[in-house]
């Protein structure tokens, strides 16, 4: 991954060491991360509220109805919910992405940065690597929250591998976005709330009630957004259901929106600084 | 001077910059020998940032050439980032960050390795009497600590050349003498620096010469010296005890300004040791009670006064 300033390096200033520089800003940002654990606290309970509001809550109404038998209820639903709030989690931790990404390029330090003989794109790639971090860590507690209400995925360990790198990839493709969305724009305020889409998303797809249970707008939407590929690719592997070409579908929009992310930030970032 | 042949740190040619219909910079013509202090003065607005920026490779230029460090710094940014240091006017310091730990990402970033690196830490942290804060994050620094830190995290690279934007605005008088400190210590070891600033006594200072900017416009450049002694605005001010005495000494004095209510009288002059013993006397003789006497060397005020009266006074007429 180099940014195209790079390229116009001049031999007798010394190379370029992105992969040393973005390992120094990833330690900034995972500093950053440990030092003030609330953000992370904040992003990993969202999705542990919804689980546990959609389990104990709605769980045995759903359970019955998308099961199609009475006898079905609350432990039916949290298989089939799980994947859902496992993609959730992911979502709501690049809404924190976004809002360190944001509060950073309002900080004089982004300027210096700018000043200074580094690898530029370290700046971003710091916090894509931290993100992809603590987005692990908020998926192995969320999982473990799961395990503890009942989730009892059949999963062996070439699904399991499947299924961590599928979420590598989503958490990877997601964070760019998040990132170029950061930076794009004028305040930490709007940061905050620019995201909220993603977080809506699983919702109008298949993640919490099947997509035949829609009316046909609706309906069209929720199969062809790429939530949906991803949770049925998700549920599939942990839970051992049909997964189909929907894996490649979730593949496609990862590969796609990385792209577009980090090109975008590229973009952004390389733009000119204020006036 | 004996680098009269090594190659200008900062030379710029028809330097020139809008943002959309406004020009900002129209047409600088600057050099500043390396190893001088070269500082920028101007009022809030007049294009001493934007200069900076385009400097640091912050900003690009519409027209002109610049060369910092004997590179273009639109052909070669990368090459001028290696040479340089900034500190600009809002801090650049990480405040979720320690002191420490500021100066160690920096030190990181320049790949100084990890013993010297820390032992660069320590002696910035020691020369900038922060070793006490030094464990602390920035974000609780006070601002004259912050802007210490901002150096001393500019300084970590060991830049050639030094761009410093208003580096005292806004300090306390202590640690705007350190950071003067500072920077003559820098000087001494041959490092060019461009300063921008709004106090001329900064740039009395610390300065070899002077360059004023005045909407996009180079008005004047020349030692601090000779920018003094082209600009009037010195004057005595007295302050008298009654009207009677005012008018009594506004006869004698001749040309002045008088103010009725404060009771003082501004006597145009430099404050020279001849004419303040002649004015001494000729107040002595008729009498005149003085109970305040101070004299005032040109500021700021005066030096835009004079440069750039016209449009000074076309901008009070405007707002």
């Amino acid at each position: 991954m180099t940014s195209p300033v790079i390229g116009q390096s001049d031999v007798h200033f010394g190379r370029f060491y992105p992969l040393r520089d973005s390992a120094t800003m990833l330690r900034r940002n995972l500093r950053h991360m440990l030092r003030y654990p609330s953000m992370t606290l904040t992003l990993v309970g969202m999705p542990v509220v919804f689980l546990l509001l959609f389990v104990y809550v709605f769980g045995e109404a759903l359970g019955s109805g998308i099961a199609g038998a009475a006898s079905a209820g609350r432990a039916e639903y949290v298989a089939y919910v799980v994947p859902a709030i496992i993609v959730m989690t992911v979502t709501s931790t690049v809404q924190g992405t976004a809002i360190s990404v944001a509060t950073d390029m309002t900080e004089g330090i982004v300027a210096r940065f700018r000043t200074m003989h580094i690898a530029r794109v370290s700046v971003l790639t710091g916090h894509v690597l931290g993100s992809v971090i603590q987005a692990a860590v908020a998926l192995v507690i969320v999982i473990g929250v799961a395990l503890l209400v009942g989730f009892r995925p059949s999963a062996g360990p070439a699904a399991w591998l499947a299924a961590v790198g599928l979420l590598v990839g989503v958490t990877f493709a997601l964070v760019w976005l998040a990132v170029a969305a950061g930076q794009a724009c004028s305040s930490v305020e709007t940061a905050s709330n620019v995201l909220m889409p993603l977080v809506l998303l699983p919702f109008l797809g298949s993640g919490f009630v099947p997509t035949e249970s829609m009316p046909a707008g609706l309906r069209w939407f929720a199969e062809y957004q790429p939530f949906t590929p991803i949770i049925e690719t998700l549920r599939g592997l942990l839970t051992g259901g049909p997964i189909g070409n929907q894996a490649w579908f979730a593949l496609g929009w990862c590969v796609l929106c990385a792209l577009g992310g980090y090109l975008w930030s590229r973009r952004l970032f390389n733009r000119e600084y204020g006036r | 001077m004996t680098t009269t042949h090594s190659p200008p740190a900062i030379a710029m040619n028809g330097l020139r910059r809008s943002f959309a219909d406004h020009v900002v910079l129209d047409g600088l013509d600057l050099t500043v020998a390396p190893g001088t202090v070269f500082a920028l003065l101007g009022a809030n607005g007049a294009g001493k940032t934007t200069a900076v920026r385009i400097l640091t490779t912050l900003l690009g230029a519409d027209a002109g050439s610049v060369r910092v460090a004997g590179h273009d710094i639109a052909a070669e940014p990368d090459a001028v980032r290696a040479a340089i240091g900034v500190t600009g006017q809002f801090s650049a310091v990480d405040g979720l960050l320690t002191g420490a730990e500021n100066l160690r990402l920096m030190a990181d970033l320049h790949h100084l390795g990890r013993v010297t690196g820390r032992a660069r830490t320590v002696e910035l942290l020691d020369r900038f009497e922060l070793t006490e804060a030094a464990d602390k994050p920035a974000a609780t620094y006070s601002g004259g600590m912050r802007r210490k830190l901002d150096l001393a995290m500019t300084l970590m690279g060991e830049p050639r050349v030094l761009f410093l934007d208003e580096p005292t605005t806004g300090l306390d008088p202590r640690s705007r003498r350190d950071v003067w400190r500072i920077v003559r210590a820098l000087v001494a070891d041959g490092v060019t620096v461009f300063l921008t600033t709004q106090y001329l006594e900064e740039a009395d200072e610390l300065a070899d010469r002077v360059g004023v900017l005045d909407h996009g416009r180079l008005v004047a450049d020349g030692t601090p010296a000779e920018l003094k002694r082209r600009m009037p605005g010195g004057h005595i001010r007295l302050q008298l005890r009654d009207g009677d005495g005012l008018d009594a000494a506004a006869r004698v004095l001749g040309p002045s300004a008088r103010d009725d209510e404060a009771l003082t009288l501004q006597v145009p002059g430099d404050g020279g040791i001849g004419a303040l013993k002649d004015l001494l006397a000729r107040l002595d003789r008729h009498d005149i009670d003085v109970t305040r006497l101070s004299i005032h060397t040109p500021d700021l005020d005066d030096v835009f006064l004079a440069l750039t009266g016209n449009s000074a006074q076309e901008k009070a007429g405007v707002s």
